[in-house]
């Protein structure tokens, strides 16, 4: 996992504690201001897995046009946070409030929530029956009721955009798994999504090709989607990510700009985790 | 001295070293294969011995002592049954809109399976239309088979030019479906199209009769049952899991006993079900519980990031079922469903219990015959070779409907 990390221009420094370049972060976008909407409301959301407190009264607002990079040990609850988001995973308590819809066992707002958020898995999860081309146009068609032209158009504009349009008419298992992944996002890009999550997206990659799916997702940082992302991938959250959220145990101990916290981690299980993972 | 004597002999070409002859070609294989120990070399020969006695044994009853009479006298009871003569043109009539179905869909589809099925039904009408006229059935009833081939074969090139949308293939299906069996059954006592009693149903048509309605009905409703055992409502799931483990606890002959003599008991006075109609209740009834847990089998194989990430696109539970997990379960168990139809093809036997006389009852009839007395080996042999043929076929059509799909393969 070192490589990637290493050739990055922003992590070349001498591997310090922090191990982190600080130099100012290649902004080509403005952040969200103030006065963006809040898109994302989470109160007091707790969860549990049977006896296990996976979840354990998250507080956090997410602002329209903001890219959250989630960092945090294994079973921190990070990715089941994000689950929720779009409710792969159920709260028990408190509430979420997606672009002004409350998520409730209502089928329908879960419906609409989640035509509105666009997941990209760590495995990919792509249809492996249907081609790159009929994986992207499904959701526009059953769901938005998209005439299937238009849909196609619009997927081959998505697979310029993530830089593999002669593969439209490939099966999934035909392509590496850095094309299976560019051709996830672009899936869950054809919905037109406001929200975009992100779950280890880079995780199942070989090294050389987890480039080429970062570089996708800081081109869409830089186009204002609102992104949450889980991942260990240091050097993104450094040249995208507008803030860091840290979780340990089911809970979100520290959050706040990329620079502050490599640079003054607060909290000693973030001391610990950036050590440990920058360092090797 | 001459001047090439002080130039360095020129490189000989290197002789390329062939293999000794034990290793390659006919001798290699034989060596390698059969006779590569002193046990295998003497295996080889005794087995080779039996085998030569066995062949020349069965070549011989075939050619010589067999009295293929028993088959050709009574050609007309193993093809039809007891179909009236003057009505036999109406099953060719049936045979050659079928044909033509076949045909238009083999054409208009790159399925190397649907082409090589078309091309059987082709094979298998000039092979009967071979039998009738060595049985002396009259050339009329061979002509209207070789008719119903050649009908296979336009359509398929008509159909490979102007390509035909599924939609009209499965419109022409229905219309064959239907007018085939108005054909067979008749509209009635004065119509033009007299009615054909179902008991006078019989031999090959019988047959296949029975287990293609059997096979078009028990996989729709054993797909249902699949899906409905692992539905999230208790009632649609305990109704299916019921329905699945009672039926899989009795044995097929008593389910045709059952709908035999069971179901008029239970029916209102005067209202009474047809044999045949009953009998293919019966199979369908029986074979939807072993689709139903073959499926099911398939859908558990379908791993949980494929329902995530349909739900997270936005599709709704039930289009997670028939778009996403329905196609990749049903493609995982065509070996074990392709397997079912034809123990199931071949369980329509059991009808003859219940007094149907299809391929194999009229065989039982036949033996019955006086004249014919001790010819069980030659019409058995029959029997088994008719449906040797269509079982390989069935088989062999779903080997190559695995290995196309197999494309988008995980």
């Amino acid at each position: 996992m070192s490589d990637p990390l290493m050739s990055d221009p922003l992590t070349t420094n001498e591997p310090t504690v922090q191990g982190i370049s600080t130099k100012p972060r290649d902004v080509t976008r403005t952040p969200p201001g103030p006065d963006a909407e809040d898109i994302i409301i989470c109160r007091e959301v707790h969860k549990w897995f049977g006896e296990l407190h996976v979840l354990n009264g998250i507080n956090i607002t997410v602002k329209s046009g903001e890219v959250l990079v989630i960092a945090g040990p294994s079973g921190s609850g990070k990715s089941t946070w994000i689950r929720t988001i779009n409710r792969l995973e159920e709260h028990q308590r408190g509430d979420i409030i997606i672009d002004g819809i409350e998520l409730t066992n209502d089928i329908r707002n879960i419906a609409a929530i989640r035509s509105e958020i666009g997941m990209v898995f760590q495995q990919f999860n792509l249809f492996p029956h249907l081609s790159v081309l009929q994986n992207i146009t499904l959701g526009p068609i059953r769901v938005r009721k998209i005439r299937r032209e238009l849909a196609e158009e619009r997927a081959m504009q998505l697979l310029n955009r993530v830089g593999i349009p002669e593969q439209a008419l490939k099966y999934p298992a035909q392509l590496s798994g850095g094309q299976q992944q560019r051709v996830a996002i672009a899936r869950a890009l054809a919905m037109d999504p406001k929200i975009m999550l992100f779950d280890e997206p880079t995780s199942a990659l070989d090294p050389e090709m987890i480039s080429e799916v970062l570089d996708v997702m800081r081109e869409l940082a830089e186009s204002g989607m609102t992104m949450l992302v889980v991942t260990h991938e240091m050097g993104f959250a450094k040249a995208a990510a507008d803030r860091m959220v840290f979780f340990d145990a089911g809970n979100i101990v520290e959050q706040g700009p990329p620079e502050q916290i490599f640079e003054h981690p607060q909290h000693d299980r973030t001391k610990l985790f950036l050590s440990q993972i920058l360092t090797h | 001295m001459s001047a090439s004597a002080q130039l360095p002999a020129p490189p000989q070409p290197v002789e390329e070293v062939q293999p000794p002859s034990t290793e390659v070609g006919v001798l290699g294989w034989l060596h390698h294969n059969l006779f590569n120990s002193k046990l295998n070399g003497l295996l080889t020969i005794v087995l080779g011995v039996v085998v030569l006695v066995v062949i020349i044994g069965l070549a011989q009853w075939m050619l010589f002592d067999a009295r293929w009479g028993v088959i050709t006298d009574n050609m007309r009871l193993f093809l039809v049954g007891r179909f009236p003569q003057e009505e036999i043109w109406r099953v060719w009539l049936a045979l050659t809109l079928v044909s033509l179905a076949s045909g238009l869909t083999a054409g208009s589809s790159s399925s190397g399976a649907v082409r090589m099925l078309a091309t059987m039904l082709m094979a298998g009408q000039l092979m009967l239309a071979a039998l009738i006229l060595v049985s002396g059935l009259g050339l009329v009833a061979a002509l209207a088979l070789v008719a119903g081939a050649v009908v296979v074969l336009l359509a398929m090139l008509i159909a490979g030019r102007f390509r035909i949308r599924r939609l009209w293939t499965s419109l022409i299906w229905l219309a064959a479906a239907i007018s085939g069996v108005l054909l067979l059954a008749g509209l009635g006592e004065t119509s033009i199209l007299p009615t054909v009693s179902t008991t006078v149903w019989g031999g090959l048509l019988l047959t296949m009769v029975l287990s293609v309605a059997g096979i078009l009905l028990s996989f729709p409703l054993g797909v249902l049952l699949a899906v409905g055992r692992r539905s999230r409502l208790p009632v649609v799931r305990i109704v299916s899991t019921t329905y699945i483990e009672l039926i899989r606890a009795v044995p097929l002959i008593s389910i045709l006993f059952m709908a035999q003599f069971l179901f008029p008991l239970v029916l209102p006075e005067g209202l009474r079900i047809d044999n045949v109609i009953r009998a293919i209740g019966g199979i369908t009834l029986f074979s939807a519980a072993y689709v139903a847990e073959n499926v099911r089998g398939g859908l558990q194989a379908i791993p949980a990031g494929q329902h995530e990430a349909a739900f997270a696109i936005g599709l709704r539970t039930w289009q997670t079922t028939v778009f996403i997990v329905l196609p990749q379960a049903l493609r995982i168990t065509i070996p074990a469903n392709v397997g079912l139809f034809i123990s199931l093809l071949k369980d329509t036997t059991l009808a003859y219990i219940i007094g149907l006389l299809e391929i194999l009852g009229i065989g039982r009839a036949v033996l019955a015959q006086p004249e014919w007395l001790g010819t069980q080996f030659e019409v058995y042999f029959f029997v088994a070779a008719v449906f040797f043929v269509l079982s390989y076929t069935l088989s062999q059509a779903s080997y190559r409907l695995e290995k196309e799909l197999g494309i988008g393969e995980r």
